[in-house]
């Protein structure tokens, strides 16, 4: 492999629901500093059935220049389509580095995809760099089960791949009206040769907590002790209004249900407030909350890291610190109330 | 009568494992070798499709000789055979150069006995990449399904399986052709207690074990550390946070103190009955 012929940086662009998902638009951020630092062009590759007016948007956001796959074979997303366009485009096009957003798509495409280009893909990256001269991506992200973190290298392999956690990177301000190159791309794929069929869609009934889109988290952990501890999160929760998150120990000891919770095998979430109770801090857990507005820490254990990674930090008992919490927010809120009427 | 292969992996319990502050790395001694814990779930579901069709249920690991001790879980789980590749070659191996080597020996499996299943737990909890399954499944030329948290059907004369695949917001219905390779979520079952006639056939259970020598076509330029990609080019520690303010004072005025901070950010707060 000659990697000198690989040049320019892309970012996969997701789309859900006829719109580019944030994640996209974060790594088009990433995605440009990058590229600036070592002096390339942005491209995006936008795969999927009447997708190509949303390269306008990635344009708005920093691309260069878009690689467009729109066909009807796209219209719902399947691994084995999706990465005949991938594996074509990049063998066309040779590009140094594809940023892939980690969500179950993202995912899913860049594994399959690195596996035929048989390069490097790092998963679940939380900060990335690149070498200017040499053009090497330094993909960092916790590992060993997030205590620890690791900068993974690709030496001699393009492109160099990474998915990328969402709501790390920030998204560039778009600039309206901005332009660039759409490429369009053909690829022929007989629907009777795929092997795989979606027969339905179903989207949850009752409309799933998302956690990532709260303003407020109440999180707790293993200091809870137990389910029925767990219960004064729920009790603050509502007392606030706020949604419930949770660790992964308190995930795993089956005190409440997975998509609560906070940290690198659940979700990241930037919210205004966060409560982190009786939450140790492991990284695994910080990386998906660092970014929060305002994080109180209230935790037994003085030594605990998570009191160095908030703003305000109660040493104490949660039994006894919370309930006194919801008294007051109680009073405040009801006089609010009468006051509103 | 189906054959179900389960790719399993032995990892230290990363939830317990201590960081040795001064260098950096895992202290193993302090991490107890476990099964992976979305691999029970993958053995799990291999059990009941085998007690829903007929069949057998064989598992697949690469690891170090200790790594037996995993294999006999799944055994306990029930598991009807191990087999396990083992080979100082594998070392250094990234998630390519892994499913490069497994992939080897799933042919040499079906030589023995046709596969019609791969099931592989979502990740592992040491690599936390998911990224092996896909792999495996793109080496075999059959289509990787990630992310299921139900198997609807299998069917074996008709040469399909349907499945749920989680999305971030509901689940999609997939029908793929057989064979196929499936990654699974921790919810798409609950692994109860062994039967005690499992848990005796496991405590003696030996696995097969295959060297480097053993399989077959196989390029050792693409195993173990040379055959991967991707290098760990440093580990670190995060520099620690600045770190916040720890309130003091008496438990009443520490709390007083915080309800004055969040006070500022009133209008975020619900009025109890959302009249806000």
């Amino acid at each position: 492999m000659n990697i000198a012929e690989y040049s320019g940086v892309w970012v996969f662009i997701e789309v859900k629901d006829g719109k580019i998902v944030p994640v996209s638009l974060e790594l088009l951020g990433a995605g440009k500093r990058l590229a600036e630092k070592r002096g390339v062009e942005l491209s995006g590759i936008l795969v999927g059935y009447g997708v190509k007016p949303l390269a306008n948007t990635a344009f708005e956001y920093g691309a260069d220049a878009v690689y467009v796959y729109d066909d009807p074979i796209f219209k719902l997303y399947r691994t084995e389509t999706y990465m005949r366009a991938i594996i074509e485009c990049t063998n066309r096009h040779k590009p140094e580095i594809i940023l892939y957003g980690a969500t179950s798509t993202g995912k899913d495409l860049a594994s399959a995809a690195a596996t035929d280009l048989a390069t490097g893909l790092t998963a679940d990256t939380t900060i990335l760099d690149i070498d200017a001269d040499t053009g090497l991506l330094q993909a960092s992200r916790p590992a060993f089960g997030g205590n620890i973190m690791a900068t993974i290298l690709c030496k001699k392999h393009r492109p160099q791949m990474a998915t990328v956690r969402p709501k790390i990177m920030k998204a560039m301000n778009p600039i309206p009206g901005r332009k660039g190159e759409i490429i369009e791309e053909k690829i022929s794929i007989r629907e009777e040769d795929v092997r795989t069929k979606v027969l339905e869609i179903v989207k949850s009934a009752t409309k799933q907590v998302r956690i990532d889109e709260a303003d407020i988290i109440v999180a707790g952990g293993k200091g809870l002790g137990d389910a029925k501890g767990f219960g004064l999160i729920h009790d603050f929760a509502e007392t606030i209004g706020a949604t419930v998150g949770a660790s992964r120990d308190a995930v795993e000891a089956g005190w409440i249900e997975h998509h609560h919770q906070v940290g690198q095998t659940g979700v990241t979430v930037t919210p205004k407030i966060y409560f982190a109770i009786g939450i140790s801090g492991a990284i695994q857990h910080l990386v998906g909350m660092q970014n929060s507005g305002l994080i109180i820490a209230i935790n037994k254990d003085p030594d605990a890291p998570i009191f160095n990674s908030c703003h305000y930090g109660i040493v104490g008992d949660a039994f006894e610190i919370v309930p006194m919490l919801i008294e007051q927010f109680k009073r405040v809120l009801t006089a609010e109330e009468v006051k509103n009427a | 009568m189906l054959h179900v292969v389960a790719c399993i992996k032995q990892v230290p319990d990363t939830k317990v494992a201590k960081l040795n502050p001064k260098t950096n790395t895992i202290d193993r001694a302090s991490a107890p070798a476990i099964l992976n814990p979305y691999d029970t779930h993958a053995v799990e579901e291999a059990v009941r499709l085998k007690k829903r069709y007929g069949g057998t249920v064989t598992v697949l690991t690469m690891g170090p000789p200790p790594a037996v001790k995993a294999i006999r879980r799944c055994v306990e789980i029930g598991a009807d055979e191990g087999y396990m590749i083992s080979d100082r070659a594998f070392a250094g191996a990234d998630t390519l150069a892994t499913s490069y080597a497994l992939t080897k020996a799933l042919h040499k499996i079906s030589q023995i006995r046709p596969i019609d299943l791969i099931i592989c737990g979502k990740m592992t909890i040491d690599g936390d990449t998911g990224q092996v399954g896909p792999g495996i499944a793109r080496r075999l030329d059959i289509p990787p399904l990630t992310s299921v948290n139900k198997v609807v059907e299998i069917d074996k004369e008709g040469g399909s399986a349907v499945v749920h695949r989680k999305l971030e917001d509901g689940y999609e219905v997939v029908k793929s052709t057989l064979p196929c390779l499936l990654t699974v979520e921790k919810e798409i079952n609950e692994v109860p207690y062994s039967p005690m006639p499992n848990l005796i056939k496991a405590a003696r259970y030996q696995p097969t074990i295959w060297a480097v020598s053993d399989l077959e076509d196989v390029d050792r330029t693409q195993l173990g550390l040379k055959g991967s990609p991707t290098i760990v080019g440093s580990v670190w520690a995060p520099p620690k946070p600045q770190g916040g303010e720890i309130l003091q004072g008496p438990v009443n005025s520490q709390v007083d103190q915080l309800m004055d901070i969040l006070l500022q950010k009133k209008e975020l707060f619900a009025v109890k009955g959302g009249a806000s």
